[in-house]
């Protein structure tokens, strides 16, 4: 089971075990982690779990639905992911996501 | 005797007319507030729905597919490239002459680059510069009102704080404000969506001109006193790829009335529907006064449950089929944001008001995909601090008499609702 390391935008750390077969945007309200929204409740159409994947790997590959979500964010950096479509499993790596500033 | 014809609406009976003789656009619904059943039926019986003519009934031009579950609005969402924006996200194609362009009737790129030059205004960064200045403005409107006597909460208060946000974020003369509530109006007054009771196409016109005129003499004011603001003007102007949007009069008036309907019908009825839903439902009411902490869901539930714009339009790029139905290419396709949002197969107990449901963010009201609304995180903070604000002040908003409600099928609204203050013992 990897290890997900959550990190707010003001520094404030959480590590939660992460659950193989749910994703980063779910293990983040299981856990009440502030900063993430999942307005549309993990369909990739309201890009409000936008988060940034510090480390961690073996991510599957950006969807032309979730890549047409990020490209309306203000500030998009390379690493940024929607985090209702990162699916984890056993065989991952710990990762580490950090949060936005806010989701819009 | 017919039963058919003793609707309080004076509309057939949704239940039992077949539903090939219902016009589901008809904003007589609307305005009497009885479009509850039709759209459950439609879940149930015919989700993806398709009526053989326009608003108005048989033989209005305009034919289009109504979708009202939940899933299939989400599924329509997502797939922008087969379910365009354009022509126009009303049920009815742009009025001749009056094709203006707005970024939320383009597909990507252009919609991309647009939405992006103005996004910021909205973005929650900038946001709490707006915050003060909101809060401030809201107290002196909540000052001003009567104790202990009725009032109509739609003029005093909502269109009040809407107008005054409205000109915060354009750097508009406060004083001249009252002529965004007309525009705004204008705009969404097409006599062919509501009964025939708007304006016509060329009043409209004669109106949206004089908008256009004054924006244009706004901008080059803003652009030359070039100072320190994050107004939407500026920020436009700011962009290199909107700098120029003044040459490109129906770009740039098109992008107006969608900034000025978008902040202004939305969030002033749903300033006046919170009022009444709770004033319905006392029993959230009471959470609501045991908790303030209840106040951001509360927020969102209010969204929900008013969806002050009823439908957005797409249309179809292909032939696509969806939930079983085959939509053919050039199909007008509506999204009832306002079924979905009461449907109970993915909200539960959709009909009730619940202020502390779960997932209470998780509704269709501002839309979801790249055309999701820009402006939510304001909405919903000018409403987080006029119920703070209202909590302080008044020991309750008491309805006194049923609302006058618009008579439309695009925003779902209020003319009136009398209410009496009580102040906090």
């Amino acid at each position: 089971m990897p290890v997900i390391t959550f990190i707010e935008f003001d520094g404030t750390e959480h590590q939660v075990d992460g659950e193989s077969g749910m994703t980063v945007m779910e293990t983040a309200m299981k856990h009440n982690i502030p900063g993430i929204d999942a307005d549309c409740g993990g369909s990739a159409v309201c890009g409000t779990c936008h988060c940034f994947v510090e480390a961690g790997g073996d991510l599957p590959a950006v969807e032309p639905q979730e890549e047409s979500m990020l490209g309306l964010r203000p500030d998009r950096e390379s690493n940024s992911r929607l985090s209702c479509q990162l699916q984890i499993s056993d065989q991952m790596n710990d990762m580490t996501i950090r949060l936005p500033e806010f989701q819009m | 005797m017919n039963q058919a014809v003793t609707q309080k609406d004076g509309l057939p009976d949704p239940l039992t007319t077949p539903l090939d003789q219902l016009d589901v656009a008809d904003p007589r619904r609307f305005e009497h507030d009885t479009w509850q059943p039709l759209f459950e039926r439609l879940r149930r019986e015919s989700p993806v729905h398709y009526q053989s003519y326009g608003p108005g009934g048989p033989g209005a031009e305009g034919d289009f597919f109504s979708i009202t579950r939940y899933e299939d609005i989400v599924e329509v969402e997502k797939n922008w490239e087969a379910f365009s924006s354009e022509p126009s996200i009303a049920i009815l194609d742009p009025e001749p002459d009056m094709s203006v362009q707005m970024f939320i009737s383009t597909d990507p790129p252009l919609h991309d680059d647009q939405r992006r030059a103005v996004q910021g205004v909205v973005a929650p960064r900038n946001l709490q510069e707006f915050e003060v200045l909101i809060r401030q403005r809201t107290q002196e409107t909540l000052d001003g009102l009567p104790m202990g006597e009725t009032f109509n909460w739609v003029d005093r208060v909502s269109i009040d704080l809407t107008t005054k946000m409205l000109a915060t974020l354009f750097d508009f003369p406060q004083e001249q404000r009252q002529l965004l509530t007309h525009w705004s109006d204008t705009a969404t007054s097409d006599a062919r969506i509501t009964a025939g009771r708007g304006l016509s196409i060329d009043e409209r016109r004669v109106i949206m001109i004089e908008m256009l005129e004054f924006f244009t003499k706004l901008w080059h004011q803003h652009k030359a006193d070039d100072r320190e603001s994050f107004d939407l003007i500026r920020m436009l102007q700011r962009d290199p790829k909107t700098a120029n949007m003044v040459d490109d009069p129906l770009s740039y008036m098109g992008n107006l009335m969608l900034l000025i309907v978008g902040g202004n019908d939305t969030t002033r009825n749903s300033m006046t529907g919170g009022v009444l839903h709770l004033h319905n439902n006392p029993a959230e009411f009471a959470k609501l006064k045991a908790n303030a902490g209840l106040i951001p869901s509360m927020v969102s539930e209010i969204i929900r449950y008013q969806t002050p714009l009823p439908h957005m339009r797409r249309t179809a790029t292909r032939d696509v089929e969806l939930n079983g139905t085959l939509i053919p290419k050039g199909s007008r396709v509506v999204l009832w944001y306002v079924s979905g949002n009461r449907d109970s197969d993915v909200i539960p107990n959709a009909d009730q008001f619940i202020i502390d449901r779960p997932n209470v963010r998780n509704h269709l009201s501002f839309g979801m995909g790249i055309h999701r609304c820009m402006g939510n995180r304001l909405a919903e903070m000018q409403l987080r601090i006029v119920w703070e604000e209202i909590l302080q002040r008044f020991d309750r908003i008491e309805v006194m008499g049923p609302p006058v409600r618009t008579c439309n099928s695009f925003v779902r609204g209020y003319h009136e609702l009398p209410v009496r203050l009580h102040p906090l013992t």
